[in-house]
């Protein structure tokens, strides 16, 4: 399953949240958040994961970085498997692999100066002390553009955008080659969320980073990713690099997703044609049978609501999960 | 200026804070024809919401004072009602939704009974008449089997059936203004198309005027005719919907629409970002309030503070610089 250029690979991996009830707490059910996807990542890419709320992005996201203890399905790092790793075994990992959060306001910890958020990876690996520590926060701040005089600063003291700098400062002291940024712009306005893709884009180049960009912005996934691969409740239904997605989607989601992004033409807005989608996402507690789209999907026939359709490669690098295609 | 639903003169609003008075809305005035859709651009703090809810009375006070304007509605002003004369306005003539349906609504309640109050409160209805009225009302939002669903509370409703509700709650006293605060920033991209088309259609049905508030320049370029961009306070650019996408005068326009990236782009090029951060409104801005984060920035500008002038009759900018012929100093 190990591929030479893939930094990591995910082979069919489910996070199934239990569901308790009564006084015995017995079990009931489980939400299904992720249910079995796979894919890869490839070295220095950027792999976009796309979908909506509840979809299981996220999730998925976290499950990588065994943040949650999967169902079932591996993760590989490299060459090492992650979900059979003891805790310590896997401390030691995550120093190749961060994560960048989506709030900046509630993923610093308030009490803490920012010497102390982004130092405290090189505390906890001994990397660093006294002094040293502060010098690698210092050129860290500098790297994200932030005056390194504000080191002893509190989180209160700066914007969404400065936090979200100092969480990717945080993410970048230990050196990782892999960071998992789960929607880090979306909390931000729109002229600072240009500014903070740029900075991830320059640092990408820097390093040699490969990143897995989680968001519900398509617009900005398409600009920031190498492939993209959208979700939708649980499942990955379509995978493919980045122009071929947005000029020739297969899967009638993702063709809904595409026409619903809004578009800051009005001349282009007035032309196009919308597919607006009917009704919500259904629970991950019951997703449908067969194809979980079927509920809403424009296309869909009696095969859909029996068999779940097969994952297939339709084109070089195009792989769809639908019956229709 | 007759032919105006509402007419917004020279308004400002200030907030008391322990830190000191912020200054959100710093002159603003803007007319809305009947029947029109305006949308209004701009980042938080720009006092885009404030100033519509100066306008409707809704600012909290204290900390919140309007401390100079007119906001003219059939003849009255609106900032000059007393407060019994703005609630019969307020959801019955001008109507507003608010972005988060998920704290808007009164999770105690059924959906029915709040749907009823407005319609037994402006209407004098019964309400017998009411319900019937609501059932209507869900039924013109798109919620299938509306008799049923109105015994529901709010938390057995999704998201996007929440706004849906509040959109027929803000429709049911046939307003002529419908204020609209982000009201699909809260929403998934699939169910914020759903709502966008809906509002079309009652626009349609109903021909009502529609302030959209709202950061996102996509959804506005498809929905609005006028758009008004705010920055620190002000409103810097006012243009007709193609005029302004097509010609952006103001730099801070020409930063916003450029720091978006392009859907129909093949090849990855770097976004255009504006430099540094929103400002923070302790002092009413003597110079250009975007002077700082400015490209075009001069001399005048840190002297001056631009007023709204017109380039044509469907373009008004506040701004110093000639930005078309690309004289930069950056």
């Amino acid at each position: 399953m190990t591929n030479t250029d893939a930094i990591v690979t995910v082979d069919n991996l489910k996070m199934h949240f239990p569901i308790y009830r009564g006084v015995i707490r017995r079990r009931v059910g489980a939400v299904h958040a992720v249910d079995g996807v796979s894919f890869q990542v490839k070295k220095g890419e950027t792999l976009g994961l796309v979908g909506e709320s509840g979809c299981g992005k996220s999730t998925t996201g976290r499950t990588i970085l065994q943040l949650y203890k999967p169902t079932a399905g591996k993760v590989y790092f490299k060459d090492t498997e992650l979900t059979g790793l003891k805790s310590e075994q896997m401390r030691l990992m995550r120093r190749e692999m961060q994560m960048i959060f989506q709030d900046p306001y509630a993923s610093l910890n308030p009490r803490m100066t920012v010497r102390d958020i982004i130092g405290e990876p090189l505390v906890s690996f001994g990397i660093a002390s006294g002094k040293q520590i502060d010098e690698r926060v210092a050129d860290l701040l500098k790297l994200v553009r932030l005056n390194p005089d504000y080191i002893g600063r509190y989180p209160h003291e700066f914007s969404g955008g400065q936090r979200q700098r100092i969480g990717i400062a945080r993410a970048l002291a230990m050196n990782p080659s892999f960071i998992v940024c789960d929607e880090p712009i979306s909390a931000l306005d729109v002229s600072i969320q240009a500014q903070v893709v740029n900075l991830l884009e320059e640092l990408q180049a820097e390093f040699g980073l490969t990143y897995l960009f989680i968001a519900h912005d398509l617009s900005m996934v398409r600009h920031i990713s190498d492939r993209v691969a959208v979700m939708y409740l649980g499942i990955i239904v379509e995978l493919t690099d980045r122009n071929e997605l947005y000029r020739n989607p297969l899967h009638p989601y993702t063709q809904a997703l595409l026409s619903a992004i809004p578009i800051a033409d009005p001349v282009f807005s007035a032309a196009r044609r919308r597919q607006v989608l009917e009704g919500d996402v259904p629970s991950p507690v019951n997703p449908p049978s067969g194809c979980r789209f079927r509920t809403r999907c424009p296309i869909a026939g009696p095969i859909c609501a029996e068999k779940q359709p097969e994952w297939r490669e339709v084109g070089p690098n195009h792989y769809v999960a639908c019956h229709k295609v | 200026m007759v032919d105006h639903l509402l007419s917004v003169q020279d308004l400002e609003t200030q907030f008391k804070t322990p830190e000191g008075i912020v200054h959100a809305v710093n002159g603003v005035s803007f007319d809305l024809a009947e029947g029109e859709t305006l949308g209004v651009v701009g980042e938080s703090g720009c006092g885009k919401s404030v100033t519509m809810l100066s306008v409707m009375r809704l600012v909290q006070c204290p900390p919140g004072k309007i401390v100079a304007g007119k906001a003219m509605f059939h003849g009255k002003d609106l900032l000059q009602l007393n407060s019994e004369d703005i609630r019969a306005v307020r959801g019955g003539q001008i109507s507003m939704v608010f972005q988060d349906p998920m704290t808007s609504l009164n999770p105690v309640m059924t959906i029915g009974d709040q749907l009823a109050e407005p319609l037994m409160l402006h209407l004098n209805m019964t309400k017998e008449q009411a319900n019937k009225r609501s059932v209507e009302l869900l039924g013109l939002v798109g919620i299938p089997r509306a008799e049923e669903r109105l015994k529901d509370y709010p938390h057995q409703y999704s998201g996007g059936m929440r706004q849906r509700v509040m959109i027929a709650m803000a429709l049911s006293c046939n307003p002529q203004i419908l204020i609209a605060d982000e009201p699909t920033t809260a929403l998934d991209v699939t169910i914020q198309a759903q709502i966008v088309e809906l509002v079309k259609r009652l626009r349609e049905e109903l021909g009502m005027a529609i302030i959209w508030i709202t950061h996102d320049l996509g959804v506005v370029a498809g929905l609005a005719q006028r758009v008004i961009v705010m920055y620190g306070g002000f409103i810097i650019e006012e243009a007709e919907v193609k005029e302004l996408y097509a010609n952006p005068r103001h730099p801070y326009t020409l930063g916003l629409i450029g720091s978006l990236p392009k859907i129909h782009e093949e090849s990855r090029t770097k976004l255009y970002s504006i430099e540094g951060m929103p400002p923070v409104l302790y002092r009413k801005p003597t110079s250009c309030p975007f002077a700082p984060r400015c490209a075009w920035v001069m001399e005048r500008c840190w002297n001056e503070n631009p007023v709204l002038e017109s380039l044509n009759p469907n373009h008004r900018v506040a701004c110093y610089a000639d930005t078309t012929n690309g004289s930069k100093h950056a």
